[in-house]
């Protein structure tokens, strides 16, 4: 089993707020990061995909693929936007690095022809990150 | 939704590589100039893993707040400055960065139950690091 990984690089804002919660409770949990203008953070995605090498191409994937997939899936969704008011996702569930770090796994998984996904890693900045196995 | 969570911090601390259970001429040989009287120093970088499941309210693994808290109050202000050979933990057990690895872990474990603790990861310069998940067998050179 060979682990190939890609990394890319977005750019986003968010701001963390639980409706559900009173103002008190959201400032309490959340500090600074409950400001509804939001923050920005660059992010850095890592990919990492696993399988067996083929023996004709000498690949575990197609890496023009791979990047294909995780530009229209992942960065052309995210990358530049404000993710609470454009993911879909994040309309419901707070932008955290836990939650984006899962929401790039659903999107990738369906969408991987030739390797499986491994993990998914979001630095939220460089002493920051979170890994996503898929879980449950 | 289980996931894993990891957070860098950074500490600078003197240590010395000696062990009174060998000679002189076998700490030279199994320390070369990590054995100098002296002792040298490093910028350590700490990784701490912890997991669990995103709570669905916040989102989170664990409040990070909460955890640069507690790493902050038991392993930086312990570490930080500090000459490792001089602390009562590394009084008869050398200062190596493994052994620094498991006692980092040892704290975290005993005091920090927000999250399961996956591993304490030291990078001890940019090519050594070392990794600790719990249980001898598992400290590992990288």
């Amino acid at each position: 089993m060979v682990y190939l990984t890609r990394k890319a690089e977005f750019a986003a804002s968010h701001y963390y707020h639980n409706p559900d919660f009173s103002p008190e409770e959201n400032q309490r949990l959340f500090g600074k990061c409950n400001n509804p203008n939001g923050h920005g953070h660059n992010y850095t995605l890592e990919v990492t995909v696993k399988g067996e090498v083929d023996s004709r191409s000498g690949f575990v994937v197609d890496l023009k693929q791979l990047k294909e997939v995780m530009n229209r899936e992942v960065l052309d969704a995210m990358d530049h936007r404000f993710l609470n008011k454009e993911v879909p996702e994040f309309l419901t569930k707070i932008p955290t690095t836990e939650n984006i770090a899962i929401a790039v796994w659903q999107r990738l998984q369906p969408k991987l022809q030739q390797a499986r996904l491994h993990r998914v890693r979001v630095y939220e900045t460089p002493d920051l990150f979170v890994d996503f196995y898929g879980e449950e | 939704m289980k996931a894993h969570l990891t957070r860098r911090y950074r500490f600078s601390a003197s240590h010395r590589l000696h062990s009174d259970r060998m000679s002189a001429e076998e700490n030279a040989a199994t320390y070369g100039k990590c054995n100098n009287p002296h002792g040298h120093g490093h910028n350590y970088t700490l990784e701490v893993t912890v997991s669990g499941h995103v709570d669905d309210q916040t989102g989170m693994v664990c409040n990070l707040v909460d955890l640069d808290h507690f790493v902050g109050e038991e392993v930086l202000s312990h570490y930080h400055i500090e000459n490792l050979n001089t602390l009562k933990e590394f009084a008869v057990t050398v200062p190596t960065t493994e052994n620094l690895c498991i006692q980092i872990f040892e704290i975290m474990q005993r005091g920090f139950s927000q999250a399961h603790l996956e591993r304490v990861r030291l990078e001890e310069t940019m090519m050594n690091s070392f990794e600790y998940t719990g249980g001898q067998a598992d400290a590992m050179r990288r």
